[in-house]
Order: structure tokens, then C-alpha cells, then sequence
């Protein structure tokens, strides 16, 4: 798994690349808390090369959406999500908890 | 295919899932089935590394992942706590964000992507069977 964040004036734009199971989920919780740390509440998450994302992956999206959303500072929204990952979150009954976008450019924009 | 023996550490999901997309692409699963598989047996997994060998680091899960006729069948065995997939509560898929438990949830998704999830548990250690027909 490989996390790249981009800073913009009003959101971070973190890209998730690779595969977030059980093993690489903490580093993944570790990016997101660490953006909310520097105060970034507004995260866009970049996911058009993520291939793979279990329940732990799940379980970190859920608890950055809760901290992002608290006291209304934030939000985070999903980008480019591939489609075996979307069926997953459907599934999961995630789909209706994010927002999410086709491209980045317009998921920095809403912000 | 004999069963293969994995510690029972995070870090080795990544050969479970891969061992599982082998079988089922060699037997003509589709793509959106390969994944379905591996999300299922990886969630098996880790249930079994966190759960069953909760505080033991130096745990062995079995797997062996054969074709029984159209079905695949993924079966895993441990020697840990028992830990009954059938006992865990549905998670409410329904809840807003401020009360949604993600407990339950990787069992919930095993289920959902597989045919049939049965448990076993005996002297000689806890099985997991999961199957699924090819379409």
C-alpha cells in the first residue's frame, strides 16, 4: 500500500494505491489521523488504484468519517472508487455514509 | 490441492488471498468472483488471527481451497479460542454514521459473498468451511 497527500487550500487530495487489509490498515488509519492531527478535516480520497480493501480498510474509513464530520469541520469523500471495491462497500451499506465522486477535480472542488 | 500452513500473522493475507485467486482461476471463476473469494477467505483469516489467537503470536491456520464438482470449497483450521462465525450478530447496515458498529462486519460480508459458511469446532481444533458455485 502506498499514500500520497496532496495539500489544496481547502481539502487534502490522499491517494491510496495497493491493497488495505488487516496487515496495512493501521498505516492507512495512521495517514488519515495524522491529516486530521494537522487540523485537515476536509480529506478527498483518491482510489482509482486501490485494489483491493477488506473490512479492516472499511473500519478506518468509518472512524475518519466520524472524526472528520464531528462538530461539522469536514468531511471525507471517496474518489474514483474501482468497481469490485465499490460492490464491496455496497454491501457493506458504506455507500450511503460517503459521497463520492469520477473525478478529483470536481471532489476538491465541492469542498 | 494439499492444505497449505500459514503463521497466523496479518501479514501473510496477502498469500491466502493469492492461493485462493489461483484455484479459482485455474477452475474458470470470473474476475468479480476471484475477488468476491478473496475478500471472503481474507476476512476467515483475519477473524481467526484476531479473534482465535487473540494474544498468541505464534498461531498456524491451515488452509486448503479444492473443487468439489461447480463449488469451491475454502476450508481453514486453527487451534485457537473458538470462534463461531454464526454467533456474531448482523451488523444494522441501516444505522447513521454516529451508530454504525463495524463489529460483525467481516463475518456479515463472508456470508453475503459466499453460498454456504458452515463451523465446526472439536478437540482437534475449530474448521471453517465456505463454499461457492461457480456461475
Amino acid at each position: 500500500m502506498e499514500i500520497t497527500t496532496q495539500e489544496f487550500k481547502h481539502c487534502d487530495l490522499i491517494s491510496v494505491k495497493g491493497r488495505v487489509d488487516s496487515a496495512t490498515a493501521p498505516q492507512f488509519s495512521k495517514a488519515l489521523e495524522t491529516a486530521n492531527d494537522n487540523g485537515r478535516f476536509k480529506l478527498a480520497l483518491e482510489l482509482s488504484e486501490l485494489e483491493y480493501m477488506s473490512s479492516a480498510g472499511f473500519r478506518a474509513l468509518l472512524a475518519a468519517q466520524r472524526n472528520c464530520k464531528r462538530y461539522n469541520r469536514g468531511e471525507v469523500v471517496l474518489v474514483r472508487v474501482p468497481d469490485r471495491i465499490r460492490e464491496a462497500l455496497e454491501l457493506a451499506g458504506f455507500t450511503e455514509l460517503f459521497k463520492t465522486f469520477d473525478d478529483s477535480v470536481t471532489a476538491v472542488g465541492s469542498f | 490441492m494439499p492444505d497449505h500452513t500459514f503463521p497466523a500473522k496479518f501479514e501473510f493475507l496477502d498469500e491466502i488471498r493469492e492461493q485462493v485467486a489461483n484455484v479459482a482461476r485455474t477452475n474458470g471463476f470470473s474476475e468479480k468472483a476471484i475477488y468476491s473469494l478473496q475478500l471472503a477467505a481474507d476476512e476467515a483469516a483475519s477473524n481467526i488471527i484476531e479473534h482465535a489467537y487473540e494474544g498468541i503470536s505464534d498461531g498456524t491456520l491451515f488452509m486448503s481451497c479444492t473443487m468439489n464438482g461447480d463449488s469451491i470449497v475454502i476450508t481453514m483450521r486453527d487451534h485457537g479460542t473458538p470462534f463461531n462465525p454464526a454467533e456474531v450478530r448482523e451488523p444494522n447496515l441501516k444505522a447513521d454514521l454516529s451508530e454504525r458498529q463495524i463489529g460483525g462486519l467481516g463475518v456479515y460480508l463472508m456470508r453475503k459473498l459466499m453460498d454456504t459458511v458452515t463451523y465446526k469446532t472439536s478437540n482437534s481444533g475449530n474448521v471453517l468451511t465456505m463454499t461457492k458455485k461457480r456461475e
